[in-house]
């Protein structure tokens, strides 16, 4: 059961490397705002995996949680802070 | 925003009831954060069951008000079991619509099968709760996001295909109606 | 043995939803029609995901295993109120800054 999980942990990281494309090149800043919130989606399960891998998951159920809330916390200041710029659809690389 | 000539009603504020705090608003408060603080904590030690009463018991006395906005009475109860019993068609809903983009999204020809409209209507439902339960709903249900609604309860929504959208307000509305008791 | 076959399950469609979430992202053609698969296959995904697990560290029943699967529902309800409410706050955001969604026809963007 533990080599499916490290299956599972790095497929998972492969698709954070994925997620990453859109969070640099994204054409507008609200596309690497999405690809940021995905990435962080991705990371709370891969914590779960990790917990899961090193039989200490009742430890890392709580650092999964927390990062839940930073994810949130985060991507709501973000979109806040950048409703009243302009220009915010302009290609920005 | 909105090219509207259809005479609008009577703006209905939200009332906000401040300074109403009974009783039951914060036991209920207090019985909530004390069942996080126990389930966070997995201690049952005399000291930290101390802490939790100590702490829920101040939280809930400076922000009760923010979690139930009048006092608890019968219908606040009925609508927490129509909403308990409205979840699992929710979660079907979202499955259902979940397969759909998933479809979408691994389809070859995807830009020809996608095309992306927003659709405006105005909602019956009445308290604010209800509103904001459809709106988060519609958002949860891949295929169709809420992007605003006004005080007149126009809701426009942006869904990506036809298929998405077609189903809206329709049968979630009545449900949601029936679940807070405004039919 | 069937616990097994469920987790399995469980994990495998989960992975399914990211990987389609992950392409949707890549490939549609605005950033409205990203919101679509990024902020709502994934909502998907972590559920199946944080069950199976949930269902799978629940072997040896005792006090702990059951506080960590009630602590790995909790994520998964913070999960299904917090995806929404971060979508809106994006898609809120651009509508505001003028940005026109993309139709039928237009160049990728």
């Amino acid at each position: 059961m533990d080599d499916f999980f490290l299956g599972c942990s790095l497929f998972l990281g492969g698709l954070v490397m994925l997620s990453l494309y859109r969070g640099i090149f994204g054409p507008t800043v609200l596309d690497r705002m999405i690809g940021v919130n995905a990435i962080g989606t991705k990371t709370t399960v891969l914590l779960i995996f990790i917990g899961l891998l090193y039989h200490r998951l009742e430890m890392f159920v709580d650092i999964a949680l927390a990062y839940a809330l930073l994810n949130f916390i985060a991507v709501l200041a973000a979109a806040r802070y950048l409703q009243k710029r302009k220009g915010l659809y302009e290609r920005t690389y | 925003m909105k090219k509207d000539a259809a005479p609008q009603p009577k703006l209905e504020l939200p009332h906000y009831q401040e300074g109403k705090k009974s009783g039951s608003v914060y036991g209920a408060t207090f019985i909530l954060m004390m069942g996080v603080w126990i389930l966070l904590s997995g201690k049952f030690d005399p000291f930290h069951l101390a802490l939790g009463v100590l702490s829920s018991a101040l939280v809930s006395y400076f922000s009760a008000d923010l979690l139930f906005s009048g006092p608890l009475t019968g219908r606040t109860i009925r609508t927490f079991f129509g909403f308990l019993g409205y979840l699992p068609w929710l979660l079907y809903q979202i499955l259902l619509s979940a397969l759909h983009v998933l479809y979408l999204s691994f389809h070859p020809r995807m830009m020809e099968l996608i095309d992306p409209q927003v659709l405006r209507f105005r909602s019956r439902l009445k308290s604010d709760l209800a509103q904001v339960t459809f709106a988060n709903s519609i958002t949860l249900t891949p295929g169709t996001i809420t992007i605003y609604v006004n005080f007149h309860r126009d809701f426009s929504v942006h869904a990506i295909d036809r298929f998405s959208g077609e189903g809206l307000p329709g049968e979630m509305e009545r449900r949601i109606a029936r679940a807070f008791g405004e039919e | 043995m069937v616990i097994d076959l469920i987790v399995i399950f469980c994990l495998a469609v989960g992975l399914i939803f990211f990987a389609g979430g992950t392409l949707g992202l890549l490939r549609f053609p605005d950033f409205y029609s990203r919101l679509h698969p990024a902020g709502k296959l994934d909502t998907m995904g972590s559920f199946l995901i944080l069950l199976g697990s949930a269902i799978h560290q629940l072997f040896p029943l005792t006090l702990s295993t059951v506080l960590s699967g009630l602590k790995l529902m909790l994520i998964v309800v913070f999960v299904f109120l917090a995806s929404p409410t971060a979508t809106h706050a994006i898609v809120d955001a651009g509508f505001r800054a003028g940005l026109e969604p993309w139709k039928k026809g237009d160049p990728r963007r």
